[in-house]
């Protein structure tokens, strides 16, 4: 199968602090790949780079290669035209504070969209996606700020799903949720990945066994050890791997 | 190590599945030799054991469930408890069948061939298939456990060898053929036993690598 990212020798450095170290994985598409790791281990500086979120950060420095669909990222793509590409969705909920609408279909509008009546099913086809069309359908010119926790990040994801893209990055998208709302982003992740290549950081170890394809381990920013989930839950490689998702690290 | 708590109740159910193990053993080597001496008096011991392992097989069982609800094991971990969930159901039933055998020492006793055919061998090797197998699982021992697996085509040889020879022998006697039923049928649960056995050991090394001889029960593929 062809890789959606291929990710090549990549390093990147924070002035001096050398975040990531050579680097190196495919992500395939269709498929949840989960990033674990301790604290500061380099996972969520990984993650900003595949859309080059971290780009423009004052003293970062990257070398080694990332390919989209075969294009790199960095000399084959502008920064904006990646992001419509690859959506991101971060831990804490972060809604406009505007109507619910209006936080769909404000992406495409930025793209130059105009129709209403295309803005009306970008918006519908985008929250359905989301798993929250049934939920808000009736108050769609409500404010967002209105919704609870978990919706708000459901809308946060149909915000990014409206910009049309093939990959939605996620940073912890649940840790600040209840179980409840936890359960549905997570089956809402195993409905996207039909669409769409996820990439999660998740500092939980039963979700990423749960909800995951591939998991990849990062340790003082390499990755220890990248494959299958179900065979890096049951029978790590690597004995940090065991350290860690056994609760032994540290 | 972070886990204190976990690594305490991993340690518990380590022990508990030693005592169970040493529990199978005693049950075993007294059943066989109840039948070896024909001696009836050794019945109450291996009943009170099988007893004893029933109730193991409970307590172990809820450490189990317990660990899987607190503390959500994974890898090795995960490993060791679902490992001790399957093997516990083996030794349940090799204690049974020791007192199955036992159960059968009065009639072969009172039989008037008492003695003349002897499952000495087949005894002696399925409670040193029991006892490798709980050695393995207390050392983590691999090579250990694949002794264990080897044993068992002697075994069933032994076994085949009970059989003709009970059969040549009720050929050629006028006798009663009932005791040989029950020789016969003590030979097959020291069969069953050595499959146990054969099971546990196959768990062993399942905790151990992550794989099983049957691959269906490979996580990882």
């Amino acid at each position: 199968m062809e890789s959606k990212f291929e990710v090549s020798k990549l390093n990147l450095h924070y002035g001096q602090f050398h975040a990531l170290k050579d680097v190196s994985l495919s992500i395939l598409p269709h498929e949840v790949t989960a990033l674990i790791g301790p604290s500061g281990c380099g996972k969520s500086t990984f993650l900003k780079t595949l859309n080059r979120m971290n780009d423009l950060e004052e003293g970062v420095t990257i070398d080694g290669k990332v390919t989209l669909d075969g294009r790199d990222i960095f000399r084959d793509m502008d920064a904006i035209s990646l992001r419509q590409r690859v959506g991101m969705v971060f831990q804490q909920p972060n809604p406009f504070p505007k109507s619910i609408y209006e936080n769909v279909a404000y992406g495409p509008k930025l793209q130059g969209i105009r129709s209403k009546v295309k803005l009306d099913e970008i918006v519908e086809n985008a929250l359905k996606g989301a798993a929250i069309w049934d939920e808000v359908k009736d108050r769609l010119k409500k404010n967002a700020m209105g919704l609870s926790g978990g919706q708000q990040q459901r809308l946060c994801i149909a915000r990014a799903l409206a910009a049309g893209p093939d990959v939605l990055l996620m940073d912890e998208p649940t840790s600040a949720l209840d179980p409840i709302s936890t359960s549905k982003i997570e089956d809402l992740c195993a409905q996207l990945k039909k669409d769409y290549t996820i990439v999660m950081v998740t500092h939980n170890m039963q979700q990423a066994a749960r909800i995951s394809d591939k998991t990849a381990f990062f340790l003082l920013g390499e990755v220890v050890e990248y494959g299958d989930t179900d065979q890096m839950f049951s029978m790590p490689k690597d004995k940090r791997t065991e350290d860690y998702i056994t609760g032994r690290f540290g | 190590m972070t886990r204190t708590k976990f690594d305490e109740q991993l340690e518990e159910l380590h022990i508990s599945m030693i005592k169970m193990g040493s529990l199978c053993e005693e049950a075993i080597s007294l059943s066989a030799r109840s039948l070896e001496e024909l001696d009836e008096k050794l019945e109450t011991r291996v009943f009170s054991l099988e007893t004893e392992i029933d109730q193991m097989e409970r307590e172990i069982e809820t450490k189990c469930m317990r660990l899987l609800l607190h503390q959500q094991p994974v890898a090795r971990d995960l490993r060791a408890v679902s490992a001790a969930l399957k093997m516990i159901s083996d030794m349940e039933r090799i204690g049974d069948q020791a007192a199955d055998i036992v159960e059968l020492v009065p009639y072969i006793a009172q039989s008037e061939w008492r003695g003349r055919i002897r499952i000495t061998d087949m005894a002696k090797k399925t409670v040193s298939m029991v006892t490798e197998s709980i050695e393995a699982f207390v050392k983590k021992d691999m090579q250990l456990a694949q002794n264990v697996i080897d044993k068992d085509d002697e075994v069933d040889d032994l076994f085949l060898k009970v059989k003709q020879e009970l059969m040549d022998f009720v050929r050629s006697q006028n006798v009663d053929a009932e005791p040989a039923l029950d020789l016969l049928m003590a030979a097959k649960y020291f069969e069953r036993i050595g499959d146990h056995a054969v099971n546990v050991a196959e768990w062993v090394q399942y905790s151990i690598t992550g794989i099983h001889k049957s691959s269906e029960h490979h996580l990882g593929k």
